[in-house]
Order: C-alpha cells, then sequence, then structure tokens
C-alpha cells in the first residue's frame, strides 16, 4: 500500500536472490564435501584400488588428506575449490577440473537448448489453446489437447527417449541415436528431454491464460478494444508468465536431471553419463566434482528466471511476502 | 435448486475415475503378479532374445525368460519403492512444513526460503548424490527420492496454513488462544487435506519415474532384482534385435506416471469446482422460462439527443434463460441515468451490455441498443459477430468504462501511463508525449497529486482511492460521449466514496458527458443522477426523476422496500431522519427473502413472494408497464393510486400467506 520506496526495489531483490545464491552454493560444498566422509567403508582404500596393500592404503590416506581432522579437510576442500582444484579421479588419475571442462559443454548446450524449445513451443501453444476455446468453445479440441499433454507429459524422458531412439533413429534411420560427433545428433536428445515439460507447461500456460482472461484488469482492456495481438501480448502474456514461470521453473531446474537421465540413452558425453559412470566405480572425486557443478548449473538456471520474473512483475521485486 | 446443485458436485469426475481404475488395477497387479507368473518370469528358456510371439507375448531376454511375466512380476517391487518414498516424502514434508508454520514468523521466513531453495534443486541430481554416499541400490535411490520429494510437502503445508490462517474462523480461534499446534491439526491440517492429497498423488507419479529412471541408469534396483527402470534398460540394449523387450516396461512406466497423474488432476478438478462457485456464467441445467410478454406500447420518447437507446433489452445464458429481461430506457444528452437493485437484478449486465462487454458465454440481444452521435452513424451494441477497426475505435473513444474494483481493474504487470494512455495511442494515433501530456491533464482533474509520478508507478503503488480516480482519468481521457460507471464505489470506503461521486459530478458538468451510473445503493443514486430505474429480477420495475424519489413518490413496492432498507443522513425525513443502524428499531427494514434465481423466476411478478402489498393476480400474469408520464413508469399490479404500501419491519416469518391475507 505504501507509496514509492525510497530505495530501488530491486536492490532488495539483487540481495535477496544473491542470499539464495550462495546458500545454494555453500549447501552444495558441504554435501559435496560429506559424499567423502558420509560414505561407508574407507575411501581411502576404494582410491587405492582392490588390490592395494594396507601400507598403499595408508600412504593413499595421507595422501588424500584423509588423516587430518574433518574440520582441517573441509578448509582444505574449499581451499582447492577456490583455486578450482576439484582433485583427481580414483580412476583414471585424470584432472577432475578437466573432466568437467571436457563434459560440460555437451550437457549445457543440450540442457539450453532444451529450455530454449520448452519455452518457445510451450507458451504459445498453450495460449492459442486457451485463446480458441474460452467460454467453453472448441470442446473437442480442448480435450485432444488435455489428454494429448497430459500422455506424453507424464511420459518420462528415457522411456520417451527409447522410444525416439526406436522409431526415428532405427526404424526410419534419420537420425543419428548416438554420440555427438554432428549437429543432428543433438536433435534427439533435445526432443527426448523437452517433449515431456512442453506437454506440462503448454497444460500449465493454458490454464493461467483462461485464469488470466476472466480477470478485472484484462476486461478493462477488452474495454479499450484493442487489437488481438496487443490484447493477448501485452494485456495477458506478462501476467500468465508471471504464474507459469514461478510454476515451470522447477521444470526448467529439473530438466538439469532430465539431461542427465537422457544423457545414457543417446550415450551422450555429457556429465550425465560420466556421474553415473563414476557412481558405479565409485569415484568419489568424480561424484563431487559434477554434482557441484550440476547443481551450480541448476542455480544459475533458477536465478534466470527469477530475474526474469522480476523483470516480468514488478510486485515480485517487492517481495512477496508482504502482501496481506 | 440446492438438490440439483448436490447432484451435479457429487458426479464422478471421469478422469478421477479413470486415475482411481488405473491405479486398482496396477495395486492388484502387484499383488497377485509375483504368485502367478512369479515361476514362469524366473524360468530360463532354450530361446533366448525371442521376438515377440503367441507364446511370449514381448519375446525372450537373454536367458530366454519371459519378458510379458517380468514385467508383470515387477509391478510390485516397483510400486512397492514408489510408495515408499511418496511416504518419505509426504510425511516428512509435511511434519517439516507444520514445523516451519508453528514456529514463529521470523523462523518461518527463513523455513520458507530454504525450501524454496530445496524445490528448485533438481531431485534426480540429490538422488544420485545420496546414491553416491550410500552404496547405488534400491535403498539408497528410496531414500533419495523421498528427500527429494519433501520440500514441495513442506512447502505446500507452510503455503496452505498460512493461506488457511488468514480466514476467519482461524483468527477467531487464534483470538481465543488455541496454540498453534492444535490450531493445526484441528483447523488447518482439516481444510487442507484436498490439496495435500492431490500433491500425493503427483508425488506418487513423479516418485515411480524418478525410480524408474534410477533403476534405467543402473543405480537403483540391482540383479538378480528387477523393477521396471531396470527391465527397460535391458530393453534399450537390445533395441535392435527385440525392440519388443522396451515396449513392457516403457508402457507399464507410462501407464503407472499417467493413472497417478489423473488421480492428481481429478482430485484439483473436483476441488475446483466445490469451491470455485465465481458469479460467473453457472451453466444453468434447465431451460429458459417462458419469457414474459412485454408490456407493449410503452410510449418511450426517445429525444433526439439521446446518447444511449435501449430498447427491450435481453442477456442470456448460453442455455436461454435470460438474465436480463426486457430492459427499456435511454439516456439523453449530459444526463445521469442511475440503474439501482440488489445483486443479481441484472444492472451490471445491462451495463455491461451497454458497453459491448459481456462476460463470455452471455449474448445480448435487443430490439434496439445503440450508442448515437450527431456527427455519426448509430453504433449497434448488441450486433453479433466480431467488430471491425472503425467499430473498435468508435466503442473505444466513445465510451469510458468505470470498473467496479479498482485494485483489480488495472493490470498489475504494466505501469499506469500505459495504461492509461493506451486508447489514445492506440485507436487515436496520439503520440506518447501528447497522450502522456493529456492523461496528466486528467489526473490533475481527478485530483491526484504529482500526476507525472503516478503515470510511472504500478498499480499496487496506489491506494484504492487513487486507483479509482486514475479509473475515471482514465475514462474521461478520450472526451467520450457517455461514461459507464459499474458500481464505481462499491469497493471504496465512504470518504473516499463521496470524492468519486463528487469527481463523476464534475465530469459530467465539465464535458457533458452523459452517464450510465450503476449501484446497489440507493441513497447514492438518489443523490448523483438526474434520472433513476429501478431493476428487480432482470427487468425494469419502475423508472423516476431522482427529484421524484427523494420526495417521496416512488410507488412500487420495491423501490419503497429498497428505500426504506437505506440509511439517509439528511434530516430532511421526519421518521428515517436520524436513525441509527444499531438500535433499528424497526426503521432501517431489511427486505426479507431474496430475489429469485433467473431461471427460476415465476410466471408473474418477479416480487411477489417478498411484496408485502402482494395481490392474487401479481402471481400468474407479469405485471403491465404502466406509463404515468414520460419518462415516468411502473411495472406493478398495485392501483398507483392506492394507499401508501406498507413496508414489511424486520425479516418476518410466514410473508406470502400473511401478505396476502392482509391485503385481500
Amino acid at each position: 500500500m505504501a507509496v514509492l520506496d525510497e530505495a530501488p526495489p530491486w536492490l532488495g531483490f539483487a540481495a535477496r536472490r544473491l542470499g539464495g545464491v550462495l546458500l545454494v552454493l555453500t549447501a552444495l560444498v558441504v554435501i559435496t564435501f560429506a559424499i567423502v566422509q558420509l560414505m561407508p567403508g574407507d575411501p581411502a582404500r576404494v582410491a587405492a584400488g582392490a588390490n592395494a596393500t594396507p601400507d598403499q592404503i595408508t600412504r593413499m590416506r595421507h595422501d588424500l588428506g584423509l588423516d587430518r581432522s574433518v574440520p582441517a579437510q573441509f578448509v582444505d576442500y574449499v581451499g582447492n575449490l577456490l583455486h578450482g582444484d576439484l582433485g583427481r579421479s580414483f580412476h583414471t588419475q585424470e584432472n577432475v577440473a578437466d573432466i568437467v571442462a571436457d563434459r560440460l559443454p555437451y550437457t549445457a548446450e543440450l540442457a539450453l537448448l532444451g529450455i530454449v524449445v520448452i519455452l518457445v513451443v510451450a507458451i504459445p501453444l498453450g495460449m492459442l489453446v486457451a485463446v480458441l476455446c474460452q467460454n467453453g468453445r472448441r470442446r473437442r479440441l480442448d480435450g485432444a489437447f488435455t489428454f494429448v499433454t497430459g500422455f506424453v507429459g507424464s511420459t518420462p524422458e528415457y522411456v520417451l527417449g527409447t522410444l525416439l531412439v526406436y522409431v526415428v533413429g532405427i526404424k526410419l534411420g534419420w537420425l543419428p541415436v548416438a554420440g555427438a560427433a554432428t549437429v543432428d545428433a543433438l536433435v534427439l536428445p533435445v526432443v527426448a528431454i523437452s517433449l515431456g515439460p512442453v506437454c506440462t507447461i503448454a497444460r500449465i500456460v493454458r490454464r493461467e491464460t483462461a485464469v488470466v482472461l476472466g480477470q478485472d484488469y484484462f476486461r478493462t482492456a477488452r474495454g479499450r478494444r484493442l487489437p488481438a495481438r496487443r490484447l493477448y501480448l501485452r494485456h495477458a502474456l506478462p501476467n500468465l508468465l508471471t504464474s507459469t514461470l514461478t510454476l515451470a521453473g522447477l521444470l526448467l531446474a529439473g530438466l538439469l536431471g532430465g539431461t542427465v537421465i537422457a544423457e545414457s540413452v543417446f550415450a551422450w558425453p555429457g556429465l550425465g553419463t560420466r556421474v553415473v559412470e563414476a557412481i558405479t566405480q565409485r569415484d568419489l572425486p568424480v561424484v563431487q566434482g559434477v554434482v557441484l557443478v550440476l547443481g551450480s548449473l541448476a542455480c544459475l538456471i533458477n536465478l534466470l528466471i527469477d530475474v526474469v520474473l522480476g523483470l516480468l512483475d514488478p510486485r515480485t521485486l517487492s517481495g512477496k511476502a508482504a502482501g496481506s | 435448486m440446492t438438490a440439483t446443485r448436490v447432484r451435479k458436485r457429487a458426479r464422478p469426475n471421469a478422469m478421477l475415475v479413470t486415475g482411481l481404475v488405473g491405479l486398482t488395477a496396477l495395486f492388484v497387479l502387484a499383488v497377485v503378479a509375483p504368485w502367478i507368473w512369479g515361476d514362469r518370469a524366473d524360468e530360463l528358456g532354450p530361446s533366448v532374445h525371442l521376438g515377440s510371439s503367441g507364446e511370449h507375448w514381448l519375446g525372450t531376454d537373454a536367458l530366454g525368460r519371459d519378458l510379458f511375466a517380468r514385467t508383470l512380476v515387477a509391478t510390485r517391487l516397483t510400486l512397492e519403492l514408489a510408495a515408499l518414498a511418496t511416504a518419505i516424502a509426504s510425511i516428512a514434508g509435511t511434519v517439516l512444513g507444520t514445523l516451519i508454520w508453528v514456529s514463529g514468523p521470523r523462523v518461518r521466513a527463513v523455513g520458507l526460503r530454504v525450501v524454496d531453495v530445496m524445490i528448485s534443486y533438481p531431485a534426480v541430481i540429490l538422488a544420485l548424490t545420496i546414491a553416491a554416499i550410500l552404496d547405488p541400490g534400491p535403498k539408497a535411490c528410496v531414500i533419495a527420492i523421498g528427500v527429494a520429494g519433501c520440500p514441495s510437502f513442506a512447502r505446500l503445508t507452510a503455503n496452505l496454513a498460512a493461506s488457511v490462517a488468514g480466514r476467519d474462523f482461524v483468527a477467531t480461534a487464534r483470538l481465543l488462544g488455541v496454540p498453534s499446534l492444535r490450531l493445526m491439526r484441528r483447523h488447518i491440517l482439516p481444510n487442507i487435506a484436498e490439496p495435500l492429497l492431490v500433491l500425493v498423488s503427483v508425488s506418487f507419479a513423479h516418485s515411480l519415474m524418478a525410480l524408474s529412471g534410477l533403476s534405467f541408469l543402473g543405480l537403483g534396483v540391482q540383479l538378480p532384482d528387477y523393477d521396471w527402470g531396470q527391465l527397460l534398460s535391458t530393453g534399450l540394449q537390445s533395441l535392435y534385435t527385440n525392440p519388443a523387450e522396451a515396449v513392457g516396461p516403457a508402457v507399464a512406466i507410462v501407464l503407472a506416471g499417467l493413472s497417478a497423474g489423473f488421480v492428481g488432476d481429478g482430485l484439483a478438478a473436483r476441488a475446483a469446482s466445490t469451491s470455485g462457485n465465481s458469479a460467473a456464467v453457472k451453466p444453468g441445467s434447465r431451460k429458459a422460462s417462458a419469457s414474459a410478454p412485454v408490456a407493449t406500447g410503452t410510449d418511450h420518447s426517445v429525444p433526439d439527443d439521446a446518447v444511449l437507446v435501449v430498447s427491450d433489452l435481453r442477456v442470456r445464458r448460453p442455455d436461454g434463460t435470460a438474465l436480463v429481461d426486457g430492459v427499456t430506457f435511454h439516456i439523453g444528452a449530459a444526463e445521469i441515468v442511475g440503474v439501482v437493485g440488489e445483486s443479481g437484478s441484472g444492472k451490471s449486465l445491462t451495463a455491461m451490455a451497454a458497453a459491448r462487454l459481456l462476460p463470455g458465454g452471455l449474448r445480448a440481444e435487443a430490439h434496439a441498443l445503440e450508442l448515437r452521435n450527431p456527427g455519426a452513424e448509430p453504433l449497434a451494441l448488441a450486433a453479433p459477430g466480431r467488430d471491425g477497426a472503425a467499430v473498435r475505435r468508435r466503442l473505444a473513444t466513445e465510451i469510458g468504462i468505470v470498473y467496479q474494483d479498482p485494485s483489480a481493474s488495472f493490470n498489475p504487470a504494466l505501469r499506469l501511463g500505459g495504461q492509461l494512455t493506451e486508447t489514445l495511442r492506440v485507436h487515436l494515433g496520439v503520440s506518447r508525449r501528447e497522450a502522456r501530456e493529456r492523461a496528466v491533464e486528467q489526473l490533475e482533474f481527478v485530483r491526484i497529486v504529482d500526476p507525472e509520478a503516478r503515470l510511472r508507478a504500478y498499480p499496487h503503488e496506489l491506494s484504492g482511492g487513487m486507483r479509482q480516480r486514475a479509473m475515471i482519468a482514465s475514462a474521461l481521457l478520450t472526451r467520450p460521449r457517455l461514461i459507464i460507471a459499474d458500481e464505481p464505489t462499491t469497493a471504496l470506503d465512504v470518504t473516499v466514496q463521496a470524492e468519486v461521486l463528487a469527481l463523476l459530478r464534475a465530469a459530467n458538468r465539465r464535458d457533458g458527458t452523459a452517464m450510465l451510473f450503476i449501484s446497489h445503493d440507493i441513497g447514492v443514486v438518489t443523490d448523483l443522477c438526474d434520472r433513476v430505474l429501478v431493476m428487480y429480477a432482470g427487468r425494469l420495475v419502475e423508472e423516476l426523476t431522482a427529484a421524484e424519489l427523494r420526495d417521496g413518490h416512488a410507488r412500487h413496492p420495491y423501490t419503497k422496500a429498497l428505500l426504506a432498507a437505506t440509511p439517509r443522513l439528511e434530516p430532511d425525513g421526519e421518521a428515517d431522519g436520524k436513525l441509527d443502524a444499531e438500535t433499528g428499531d424497526g426503521l432501517l427494514a431489511a427486505i426479507p427473502g431474496r430475489p429469485p434465481q433467473p431461471d427460476e423466476r415465476p410466471a408473474g411478478c418477479a416480487f411477489a413472494d417478498r411484496c408485502a402489498a402482494v395481490l392474487p393476480v401479481c402471481r400468474d400474469t407479469p405485471p403491465p408497464v404502466r406509463v404515468l408520464a414520460p419518462g415516468r413508469t411502473v411495472a406493478c399490479h398495485l392501483p398507483e393510486t392506492g394507499a401508501p404500501v406498507p413496508v414489511q419491519a424486520g425479516p418476518k416469518a410466514g410473508r406470502h400467506d400473511a401478505a396476502v391475507e392482509a391485503v385481500g
């Protein structure tokens, strides 16, 4: 209710979001550090290999710093992180930072393309259906939309991926089904990870659009007899994007998880396939590094969504908690 | 009516039923499949990697085991794991949410932030982390997925608790000193059970897919155990040789996820349909009551300078029920005409029909419904179909609309300036600068200080009264011929109300703008308007000048009842001079009963049931509209010269019969 605040509202907004990011990053560092501490059994034994002598294990324990106190280890861990040192793989002795640098572009490529595809397809689709079906018109289209999106939306990416590999890759032979050697190899993985979220988000958009179309302010806009494009794009889109992105933000961040799984379907050389390999081999430094990077990536996506939300809806800037 | 409504609510919802049937089938399968097909699923066969055949529907795997049987048997383990993970998520999450909510406001704020952050972290990555800490296997995965699902439950519980806690009964309980935890258990949890149940089914679907996904990656269920995800991953490897191998688990995963999702969606839809009975368009079950014959011969001499002409206007629902039923009036140049009536009388719909802005699904038909302008063709407001650009321009610029709720009628995402100047810019091609100048001018007229700054503000940065004044400024910007104000003061407090009325009057004087003013408050209407139309149950029951109304010349029992139900502050009456609502003493007379629903309007006078002076003829014959003088009509059977009709005081029982006796 207040009149304009003295401090620019985005300052508080930025401070809150930055606080959130720091919180997540701290939590990530603690959790990844804990991976080694919490694992049952002796990490040094795992690191030294199955055939290691007790001497070798002791030396390994010393090399890894595991013989020191936990706080000292944590300080070391954080210090190394700050220097960009993520440790070495137990198995290949590779530098984990190098592994990440090697694999990250593939995963990021997949996830970002997926997000773009999702937003570009789902938002217009949902709006279109909502506008076409408003006031109970075109019930059949509405029903078909609900059914198809419900069906595909609840099909996990690894099932979709398997299906795509079979139909498009094997039966039709149109696109490569594995690896990342060529550009067209991107198509199937991107479709596999984005198809489900496209459907789910299109449904959300459809519902949110219907809500906006029934709002008083939308009636006001109708009362100005604006051309359809202006009416829907200027008066409906920002409002439905706010609520849609709030809901869909989770899906978009969750897309990273889907990417990790889908990579296995398509033998995609990203972080996902590498971390699965590392987990089965109990290659802890690699797991730590990849989890840290994936987590930060998720955090980044969330931050981006928050910023977009802040730009779209001035009320989120001043903090929703203030409202009654 | 109530009976039909109850039946409508209880009607099973197809989605929910489908989902429940699917889940039940899966559950039964999970119980019986290992007994029936268990042996067959583990039986090694001579023929490996067999394609689909009559004997082996989905073929056989690398060890010659029947894949159809294996898929069925895997149901148990898959569902068990998903149910376990869901249980962990829902129980731990709800407890966490409750704890967050019952702890003090500061902890609550921090707790909710942390939960928000946790939610935004992808469950699969968390699961990978936990799987890495524990040994890969079903236990690690169930814990991981359960923990990952926890924050959603915590947030839902805390948010719902907060929203329920805002309601009156909880506030009352809190005032009475009910402790937080008990408040949660007794008053809040029962009220939020439904959304929680929705989340449980959604969460079950997610858990099932995530767990299958982890098994698919080889991190979940380990051989010799198998679940659908594990079967699918071996299926993927033999996709070239036996594509049928992947079909079973793929279909199973999708069906299970879909069923659980359907249950969630169905529950949510049911919740929405029982709670969301908004006043919008309710699908009526009955056919339209026979439209009453309009009293014809209404001599509505429409003056040449009329701005709005409405003749025999009907607004119908899709099922044909008339919500506004044969309304005729006009508004002359610079005239302020008020429409007054209870909610449901059709006054706002009349206004929205005149604005050509009826809510979707409703349609207007009229003998004439037009906006007149000396310099142009009359603009038909009830024409079906889409409007061309020229018509839209005239509608936008010749009619200004002031809406009821100023806090909801501005777009929250756009700055005020853009919204105010939009009509000028879009329809009249006015430059941005000039449009702003004109907006500033109008904002000054409605006495908004520092108008330049307000144009840069968002609607939520203004007070309610300021928003309504800005709305009036917005309506005045194009210098419209007609302003339609739909209960513009209802959402405002009394002092602001007076300001808004003064502004409307000032605008009327300054520009000579005609005005259609809708209100349920006959006092306000009498103050502001030149002429007053009284509506009841979709029809006009009386039309008279404000002066006549002020001088006590109202004839229709309904108008009199409205007057008697309105406190008047001017000490001009004798009995109703200075009354106070608290002592009451029969001075403020509430009108007993309620107006009939649109689809239940009687054949006779719709007010008959509530009328103190009802005659037998009122019940079956619609009252004729009697024209007493130009612009002076009344629709009533009572002889207008009759004795003053007594108005019932207070909600007395036995209204019809007693009343009939009293009169007859």
